[in-house]
């Protein structure tokens, strides 16, 4: 089975097959097949509440699996990764709370270490290189708090990223952030994940703003994925079979829509989705 | 000097004891007040306070040391909270009312037989309001014992208790087991309010905890710095508070001493409302050259 083995081929840092996970019971994502290589960009595209934090959940191993498996670098996943770095959906810091950007980001080198040791000079060195690859300079003594929501993005990135993940897992950034903001956020990963070398896994609703920097996706509807490279999932054939009905894709404008019939429960469908236009 | 230290003030005996124990207690509660506001726990602080009554009410009534049954009551308490659900954000508030009223009863009894069974009607005042003076010298080692167990322990959670108060998901994927760092936390809040108490009563020991942090980490953005500054106001406060209270024997012909634990919430208070008044001067100033942007972004919080 040649074709199997090349899906563990060394490259690859993540691979997820047949996993099945549950939450109380109720199944939330079935056949979840997929793979992450190195320094790969991926985005995991869905609506909301289609299980893309569950899945975040399971690969940091906060969460169990019903079925299947999640491998890291081909062994079985291990409850807290150091090797993954996360950026949470929503952080809501207080803005009252003396916490500077900078200070959020050294709690990425030793916050999970215990007793209080003086931060060496190449740490605090690091700290300011990092603060410097996210554009954080200018307000790295600022409160977090006070940040805006694309600040306080970067500094969160700087945090995942300054312990040298491999994998960098980022949940709905772009959300909240005017389109500016986002195509900032997105050029900055992409730089700073590509000088890092390390692999993103980054979730969305919307994929055309990830277009040009996605080696590859992950979408997720009905509980269940399809995934590869733009090219190969973003069809007619492959996105009908997952959604469980006909749809269309549609390129204009080096935009990409996914064009769903106008039944009933299509239409219900196309509301959580915006990438879904009614045709 | 003589107008406001009275002569002897600092030979005499009960003045140092309760002179070192207000340091100490207020050195602790101040350390552990920064992370009791950070994580948002000024109201379980409030109610291990009512524990901590309940605790050094039994304690009088069964003849023990106060210290010991404002410390056991209240680490007793966060026990039950954190058993309750203090650590989910929904659960807090009905752990925290739960054992709160639990106590505040067990209190009302104690106090109740105290009164009532022996010859002492101080115990109510003294166990809510405090009685520094009455301190004996052999509680000092018990105070500074647990003190530094408590100051040690935060310095070796510090770190993680500070993610996991950013916030929890952080903390738990970078590795932290948030819940046991939670449960560690709790108990030294419970030991500082037991501390403070013996200071400034258990009722008001919430107003050296909170107080000083609230009032420091108002005007500074380096978090250590904002609890060195709180430690300072908390002695200062405590201080402040016990040197009047032994002076206003003297300011009434009557000659009656005024309690020790409003002098201190008074200086405490004082030392917000000033806090205060700098933070607001600062937020509206206008925007300078380092200041620039975060102005807007400061004035739409608040």
């Amino acid at each position: 089975m040649t074709t199997r083995a090349s899906l563990d081929a060394p490259t690859d840092i993540l691979n997820v097959k047949d996993m099945e996970v549950a939450i109380d019971g109720r199944v939330i994502l079935r056949d979840v097949d997929f793979r992450i290589g190195a320094s790969e960009f991926t985005g995991l595209i869905g609506s909301n509440g289609s299980g893309k934090t569950t899945l975040f959940q399971v690969i940091l191993g906060l969460r169990p699996t019903v079925a299947g498996t999640v491998s890291f670098h081909g062994q079985p996943l291990a409850r807290r990764n150091r090797s993954i770095g996360y950026v949470p959906q929503k952080v809501l810091f207080d803005p009252e709370m003396p916490l500077r950007a900078r200070d959020l980001v050294a709690l990425g080198v030793d916050g999970h270490r215990y007793g209080l040791r003086r931060r060496s000079r190449a740490v605090l060195a690091d700290i300011e290189e990092m603060l410097t690859a996210v554009d954080a300079d200018g307000f790295a003594d600022r409160r977090v708090g006070e940040l805006s929501g694309g600040e306080q993005q970067r500094v969160l990135i700087a945090h995942a990223l300054i312990s040298r993940p491999e994998l960098l897992l980022l949940d709905e950034p772009l959300a909240n952030l005017d389109p500016g903001s986002a195509q900032e956020i997105i050029g900055l990963l992409h730089r700073v994940a590509t000088d890092n070398r390390v692999a993103v896994l980054l979730s969305a609703h919307e994929m055309n703003p990830l277009l040009p920097v996605m080696d590859r996706v992950v979408y997720v509807a009905n509980g269940r994925v399809a995934s590869g490279t733009t090219d190969e999932v973003v069809r007619p054939d492959v996105l009908s079979a997952l959604y469980g009905h006909h749809v269309d894709v549609l390129r204009v404008h080096g935009r990409v829509l996914v064009v769903a019939s106008s039944s009933d429960e299509d239409d219900r469908m196309v509301s959580e989705h915006p990438d879904v236009v009614v045709k | 000097m003589h107008w406001l230290f009275e002569p002897g003030l600092f030979s005499n005996h009960t003045v140092r004891t309760a002179l070192l124990v207000g340091l100490i207690a207020a050195l602790v509660s101040a350390v552990v007040g920064v992370f009791t506001v950070l994580r948002g726990q000024s109201f379980a602080g409030h109610a291990l306070t009512d524990v901590a009554t309940a605790g050094g009410a039994g304690a009088f009534l069964a003849g023990v040391a106060p210290i010991i049954g404002f410390v056991g009551g209240g680490v007793l308490g966060a026990g039950a909270m954190d058993a309750i659900g203090v650590q989910r954000v929904k659960g807090r508030d009905i752990a925290t009312g739960v054992v709160l009223g639990a106590a505040t009863g067990l209190s009302a009894l104690f106090l109740y037989l105290s009164a009532t069974s022996s010859a002492s009607t101080g115990a109510t005042q003294m166990i809510l309001f405090g009685s520094i003076f009455t301190v004996q010298p052999s509680t000092l080692p018990v105070v500074a014992i647990l003190s530094g167990v408590v100051l040690l322990t935060i310095a070796f959670i510090a770190r993680p208790l500070l993610l996991s108060s950013l916030s929890i998901e952080l903390a738990a994927t970078r590795g932290v087991r948030v819940r046991v760092v939670g449960l560690v936390f709790m108990v030294t809040l419970a030991v500082s309010v037991g501390l403070s108490a013996i200071v400034i009563g258990s009722i008001l020991s919430t107003a050296l905890l909170i107080g000083p942090p609230a009032s420091a980490l108002k005007v500074v953005n380096r978090f250590w710095l904002g609890a060195a500054i709180a430690v300072v106001l908390g002695i200062g406060a405590t201080w402040a508070g016990i040197v009047f209270a032994y002076d206003s024997y003297y300011w009434i012909p009557s000659h009656r001493a005024l309690p020790v634990s409003f002098f201190v919430v008074a200086f405490v208070v004082v030392e917000f409302a000033f806090f205060s008044v700098v933070h607001r001067r600062r937020r509206g100033r206008p925007a300078t050259a380092i200041e620039d942007s975060s102005h807007h972004v400061e004035t739409q919080w608040h």
